[in-house]
């Protein structure tokens, strides 16, 4: 039975500041929201109340950098991203300063519809200069993307789960920046799949692995850079081709950096991505737009079948339980 | 330096501030001429007697343009050795509106901390005397120009000084057309919220931006009571007041950022200019009389020496 974590970051980050007093935490009216209430708590001197002023908030993040510390940006990923783009740009990245950006509900984690879903945030972060892009899949990675970002110079973005997130990696195999996780080793199609997508592509390996499907299933929590050991390796290892599965727009986000990496590296195999296509979303629970944007494990299991040619006879009931959030759970601060 | 030696050096320096621009504007027929007009006594008070900075040991020639911050570029570095380089219980100065930057430099010139030929760099491709100038450029040690972006950059920067408890000031000098954008009202809001009293923000109310006349293209005004209701300190003086600037840059701090709105005239000192009205922003000689009638006005203009 997988272990789920109830709020990781909220606890994690009040013991990692403990011993960092160069730390700070900027928050803009969604602190709670973004699981920075216990640092606010345990360290008022150090917690930062920027009110729904995102623009400012990212600019003083720059300026606080200059005198010589080091701001937590806790806000949901769209205000980041959409909201305070220039701000990001020429405040924080352009003078390559270690503002460290926490981007909440990304791709549709949230049923606050297309105003909070963050679905383009991987490819507006990824395009500027000197800017890391991180991604957190479980608790395990929730729990170290904070050394991680910490341990990069420069300005990094951080796409962030809160509330009850499952432990799919073991808590003393951190997230290292760089380096994909290789999960199953296979022949015949390379997966790879970042954030809340690799867990549904845990579903679906397993049952394809059982089907004599050779699935070499990668897990990426770093989207830039994306020139990591063993990289061109793992997607040439399919023979069939790669398939690429994210919780954001093709456009931007894992699938193009998978697909320009092949490329680059003269892998001439087809590359199918999976992913919310030229499309904003809309409120709804997680599996339910996961289903309708083709970001499952059942999508997965189709475009592996249309990549092999072959169907395979597995169906829905085959795969395990997918799991169910309630929309108001007790670890959120409200429902969104 | 007596006071009354003071206001007579900052005067020869807001002098020689027209003059340059104006021989540069002449000379590259076209310039930020009316920007040098409406605040060169500012910046003449802000580096002869407001700003808390060191000297460099000796006037800087501009360095050429040596790339972007980023990873593994061990040469880059910010303007901020024109101003003395950064300590803590120094000011810092950020100049926003980075159109103001011909103003910049060659007030950076007759206060002796950037050499004399260095305008000649303007401009220049390959130089780091840029046109609408970054971090890079002379004076300047933050990346602003986005307009709107300086004034935050300067409340993060006061606001890490007060947590670690260091006396050194931020210094912003802003335009009034910034005070069109969201943005600033957020920053000032953040000031008044956490009580910075250790900003303080000269404005060149000069009523000029690109298009024309601010009232005629989204008015701003009644600045100075829109800018204490949003918790500023705010003080309203003649922008070509040497000691009306300098005085009101003395106050006491009270718990609130300090704004000193400079009322400004964007023709001082360059009368013939007032006939272009109300297109001030940049100025672009039309015909040969016209660029005759400023060679005329640079040649009769009284050359101070240092």
């Amino acid at each position: 039975m997988m272990e789920t974590v109830s709020r990781p970051h909220a606890t994690n980050l009040v013991r990692w500041a403990a011993a960092r007093p160069q730390v700070l935490v900027l928050s803009a009216d969604l602190t709670s929201s973004c699981e920075a209430d216990g640092f606010r708590d345990a360290y008022p001197e150090r917690f930062i109340s920027c009110g729904i002023a995102e623009q400012n908030m990212m600019s003083v993040a720059g300026g606080l950098c200059r005198e010589g510390f080091i701001p937590l940006v806790h806000t949901f990923a769209v205000f980041i991203c959409r909201r305070a783009f220039d701000q990001v740009a020429m405040s924080v990245a352009y003078p390559n300063l270690p503002v460290k950006m926490f981007g909440f509900l990304p791709g549709i984690t949230t049923p606050g519809g297309a105003t909070h879903q963050a679905i383009d945030d991987i490819a507006l972060m990824r395009a500027l200069p000197n800017m890391t892009v991180l991604e957190t899949c479980d608790a395990t990675e929730v729990e170290s993307v904070l050394d991680v970002a910490c341990a990069v110079p420069g300005p990094v973005y951080v796409r962030m789960l809160r509330g009850e997130v499952p432990r799919l990696f073991p808590a003393d195999e951190p997230m290292r920046i760089g380096v994909p996780r290789v999960i199953r080793a296979g022949a015949d199609v390379t997966v790879v799949t970042s954030g809340i997508c690799t867990e549904e592509a845990l579903r679906a390996s397993a049952v394809l692995a059982a089907r004599g499907v050779g699935i070499t299933h990668v897990h990426v929590s770093t989207l830039k850079p994306f020139d990591g050991p063993g990289i061109d390796d793992m997607l040439a290892a399919g023979g069939h081709g790669v398939i690429t599965m994210e919780n954001h727009l093709v456009e931007g986000g894992l699938g193009t950096v998978v697909t320009q990496r092949c490329v680059a590296a003269g892998i001439a195999r087809p590359v199918v991505r999976l992913g919310i296509r030229d499309s904003y979303s809309h409120g709804a629970g997680r599996a339910t737009l996961m289903r309708e944007h083709g970001i499952d494990a059942m999508a997965l299991v189709g475009a592996v079948e249309g990549m092999m040619g072959e169907k395979l006879g597995i169906s829905v009931d085959h795969l395990a339980a997918v799991r169910v959030e309630p929309v108001h759970s007790a670890a959120k601060a409200e429902a969104l | 330096m007596p006071e009354k030696d003071l206001r007579i050096e900052a005067q020869r320096v807001a002098d020689g501030i027209r003059r340059r621009v104006l021989e540069h504007t002449v000379r590259n027929d076209g310039g930020y001429l009316s920007q040098a007009c409406s605040s060169a006594e500012i910046l003449a008070a802000l580096y002869t007697s407001v700003l808390r900075i060191e000297m460099p040991s000796a006037p800087i020639a501009p360095r050429p343009y040596a790339g972007t911050p980023a990873p593994g570029n061990a040469g880059y570095r910010t303007g901020a050795d024109f101003n003395g380089g950064v300590r803590d219980d120094l000011d810092r100065f950020i100049l926003s509106p980075t159109h103001y930057s011909l103003v910049l430099y060659a007030a950076l010139i007759e206060t002796g901390r950037m050499t004399a030929d260095g305008l000649d760099k303007f401009n220049v491709d390959g130089s780091s005397v840029e046109m609408i100038g970054a971090e890079h450029s002379p004076g300047m040690e933050v990346m602003t120009g986005s307009l709107g972006q300086g004034l935050a950059q300067g409340v993060g920067m006061a606001l890490g000084r007060r947590l670690k408890g260091v006396p050194g000031r931020v210094v912003v000098m802003m335009s009034d057309g910034e005070f069109q954008i969201g943005m600033t009202w957020e920053s000032i809001q953040f000031m008044a919220h956490h009580g910075l009293d250790n900003v303080l923000v000269f404005v060149d109310v000069n009523g000029q931006q690109c298009d024309g006349v601010v009232d005629s293209v989204m008015g701003v005004e009644p600045l100075d009571a829109r800018i204490a209701s949003f918790g500023g300190r705010v003080a309203v003086v003649d922008g070509h007041d040497i000691g009306a600037l300098a005085g009101a840059s003395s106050l006491a701090p009270d718990g609130r950022p300090l704004f000193i709105l400079a009322r400004t005239d964007p023709c001082r000192g360059v009368d013939i200019m007032r006939s272009r009205a109300p297109k001030l922003h940049y100025l672009r000689f039309k015909c040969c009389g016209d660029r005759k009638a400023y060679t005329d006005l640079l040649a009769a203009w009284p050359t101070g020496e240092r």
